[in-house]
């Protein structure tokens, strides 16, 4: 293309352009005083931003002489003269500081001690508490209550069913979040310790998965298992919970229950391991 | 030629700061021109826009876990009960003017930065883009890429809904798992045993301060060096280690430049206004109670999520001791990947005995041994990000999870070794064919 058609399309498409991103604007400054929506307002913003960007590049691409620049590299290394003469400045400075190896003492000591002093200040933002992160949550006789603060009893809890439990006073308490199940007794392969665990059937294993923390939430009552919808962990109920696929390698946390006279469920003592992901000093 | 005379203004600031001879400097500056050489610039456009929209949305959002009951214009959440950021989220997009604009915006822009950093790493690696004089700027390149990735992992953490939750469960079990520090780092970084009330304000901080700070420096950093350095040319006509060809930053590469500004910005915009992202109200607030199947996290963390996924039951007891399972895939992986990545330039140095500088780039194919190295570990990762979505597959697909997972175990060593031969081979037959 001739240079004097190529400047009269380019201006003619750059002024398109800019009337387009103008008339654009406008529409976002009527959308967003009349207050009506999302939608008009980001594509008047996208067009007037690109009809102003397409006005700019028409201007740099069509209508700027397109000189080919070609500018020597100077090697990054200044010359040598250069770095002797930095050197020995720095040398003539030093020359004149007197006692430097108290100086440099006191250098590194000042700066070592600010590193430690704002070190230090990390400690503020939290100690672990290995006491809380082992903690078994559950106590002893604790009844067993739901979200809606009713205690559950082996009379609420038909065959197949499915329950989430809190330890009393701390309904809605992520860590203490409880899942009780009732299975057919005879089914049950727990351990030998853990014979009288599951009263009728009922068990109580930690709803918070062991692998990655989330909530074991599903459960498919025809093969016994509690399905962690993250990461697809798999716990079969019947054997303490044992990890039967996906990534999880250790068991949810089972909780000893028992019923009372009146058939109200109670725990018989904590979980059998703290509840959630593992970590280094995990007991 | 017709000469301009200096406008007053021009002397006002040049006898206060002596600037002729910078200006002159920089008007000159040469930078080439090639479309790969944008990336890097389009990072830098989306970094600007993620500083504007959030500054904006900082205005209204509510760092805090303290519980409110929501009663605002979104009814099916009426009556609920969630934390002040939850609220404070769904107020500034139903309530605030524009504020739903702003916060898909800022989402957007978080990914489009994300992105580009990454297919920037790709340009640069590819063409050995690293080499000296240039590790630096690698390092410092890298580092950014990391702290791009914590900041947008903060940033849809501190809305507080179901699906953040999730995630933020997930981060905590990682960094738990870390052998030694775990503990240490979890109440560092997120104040105790997640959930707690001091998770979101100390997130917040990181997110709109500490990070944003650094990030700032970094980019500052990585200009000058590129400025002082000059950049570098792909192979042609009169290119060599001696010059720089391109255009002049005046005027034809600024109003490229701002031209390219513009469309990112306009890109952002056309995707806050038309393309939802992150519909926290649709997961509802979080509660440690309910779950969400199918919770995925952002695209750029999925490789982590996939290999966590694909990852065996395994974890390790040393004496009383507890490596869990999580700690191999979660913090070990990211940790291996990112120490190669900071460590190539002087591995290839190593192995190539070349410690020249170099200002002009080699090309795919006259390195295939690189080239096939590089896109093999991108295809490990590209595996491994299908394997973070492996449930939603198997749902859609009408396959068990557990068969598709087999075949993902398989497919994370197989597809990368045959994409490193089948490259390796293409690039020896393109050098072959000269």
């Amino acid at each position: 293309m001739n240079p004097e058609r190529r400047t009269f399309w380019g201006t003619l498409l750059a002024v398109l352009f800019s009337l387009a991103a103008l008339a654009a604007s406008v529409v976002f400054l009527v959308v967003y005083w009349s207050n009506s929506g999302n939608l008009l307002l980001g594509a008047s913003l996208a067009v007037a931003c690109s009809g102003w960007g397409a006005t700019l590049v028409i201007w740099g691409r069509l209508l700027t002489l397109q000189r080919e620049a070609i500018a020597p590299r100077e090697p990054l290394l200044p010359p040598e003269p250069e770095r002797k003469a930095a050197a020995k400045t720095f040398t003539l400075g030093t020359n004149d500081v007197c006692r430097r190896s108290i100086l440099r003492w006191i250098g590194f000591s000042a700066v070592g001690m600010f590193a430690a002093m704002a070190a230090s200040l990390l400690r503020s933002l939290g100690v672990p508490s290995y006491s809380s992160l082992n903690s078994h949550i559950w106590k002893r006789g604790q009844r067993l209550m739901t979200v809606e603060g009713q205690a559950a009893t082996v009379d609420s809890m038909q065959l197949g069913n499915i329950l989430t439990v809190f330890p009393e006073g701390r309904i809605g308490d992520e860590r203490s979040q409880t899942v009780l199940i009732r299975v057919d007794p005879s089914l049950l392969e727990l351990p030998k310790t853990r014979q009288d665990w599951a009263p009728d059937g009922i068990l109580a294993y930690s709803r918070v998965c062991t692998h990655a923390g989330c909530t074991v939430g599903l459960y498919e009552k025809t093969t016994h298992l509690l399905l962690c919808p993250c990461h697809q962990s798999t716990f079969n109920v019947l054997c303490a919970a044992r990890p039967n696929g996906g990534p999880a390698a250790r068991p949810l946390p089972q909780l000893p229950i028992y019923a009372d006279s009146d058939g109200t469920l109670r725990a018989g003592g904590g979980f059998s391991e703290p509840p959630g992901p593992g970590f280094w000093g995990i007991e | 030629m017709r000469s301009i005379p200096a406008p007053a203004a021009s002397r006002w600031f040049d006898s206060r700061l002596r600037l002729a001879t910078i200006v002159r400097s920089a008007l000159n500056h040469v930078f080439p021109d090639h479309w790969s050489f944008m990336l890097g610039e389009i990072a830098l456009y989306a970094f600007v826009i993620l500083v504007i929209t959030g500054t904006f949305l900082a205005l209204f959002f509510n760092a805090s876990a303290d519980k409110v009951v929501y009663h605002g214009v979104y009814r099916a959440l009426d009556g609920v009960t969630m934390s002040s950021a939850y609220q404070s989220t769904l107020q500034l997009s139903f309530q605030v003017r524009a504020g739903l604009l702003v916060r898909q915006m800022h989402h957007w822009a978080a990914d489009v930065f994300i992105g580009a950093i990454i297919a920037h790493l790709a340009r640069i690696f590819f063409t050995a883009a690293y080499r000296r004089p240039r590790e630096v700027n690698w390092l410092v390149g890298l580092t950014l890429l990391v702290l791009a990735l914590a900041n947008g992992f903060f940033g849809y953490s501190i809305c507080a809904d179901l699906l953040s939750g999730a995630g933020l469960r997930v981060g905590y079990a990682i960094l738990i798992s870390v052998p030694l520090i775990g503990p240490w780092l979890v109440y560092l970084l997120f104040g105790g045993i997640v959930p707690n009330n001091a998770t979101i304000p100390r997130l917040y901080a990181f997110h709109i301060f500490l990070v944003p700070a650094l990030l700032s420096i970094l980019i500052a950093i990585h200009l000058v060096i590129i400025w002082r350095q000059y950049h570098t040319n792909y192979p042609g006509p009169s290119r060599s280690d001696c010059t720089i060809v391109g255009s002049r930053v005046w005027p034809s590469y600024t109003f490229k430049s701002l031209g390219l500004f513009l469309f990112v910005f306009a890109v952002v915009a056309a995707l806050g206004g038309l393309v939802q992202i992150d519909p926290v109200w649709i997961y509802g607030p979080d509660n440690p109670a309910a779950t969400l199947p199918g919770a995925q996290p952002d695209w750029y963390l999925g490789w982590v999520e996939g290999a966590m996924r694909l990852f065996p039951a395994v974890n390790l007891h040393i004496g009383r001791w507890l490596i869990p399972e999580v700690f191999f895939p979660g913090m070990l992986l990211p940790l291996v990947v990112f120490a190669l990545l900071y460590c190539y330039p002087f591995l290839e140095r190593l192995a190539s005995r070349d410690g020249n500088s170099h200002h002009v780039l080699r090309l795919p194919w006259q390195q295939p041994f690189h080239t096939a190295l590089g896109c093999a570990v991108f295809a490990f990762l590209l595996v491994l990000l299908v394997a973070g979505g492996d449930d939603v597959i198997a749902v859609a697909g009408g396959f068990s999870v557990v068969a598709l997972r087999t075949l993902l175990r398989i497919l994370v060593f197989a597809v990368p070794s045959l994409t490193g031969c089948v490259v390796y081979l293409l690039c020896i037959l393109r050098r072959q064919r000269g």
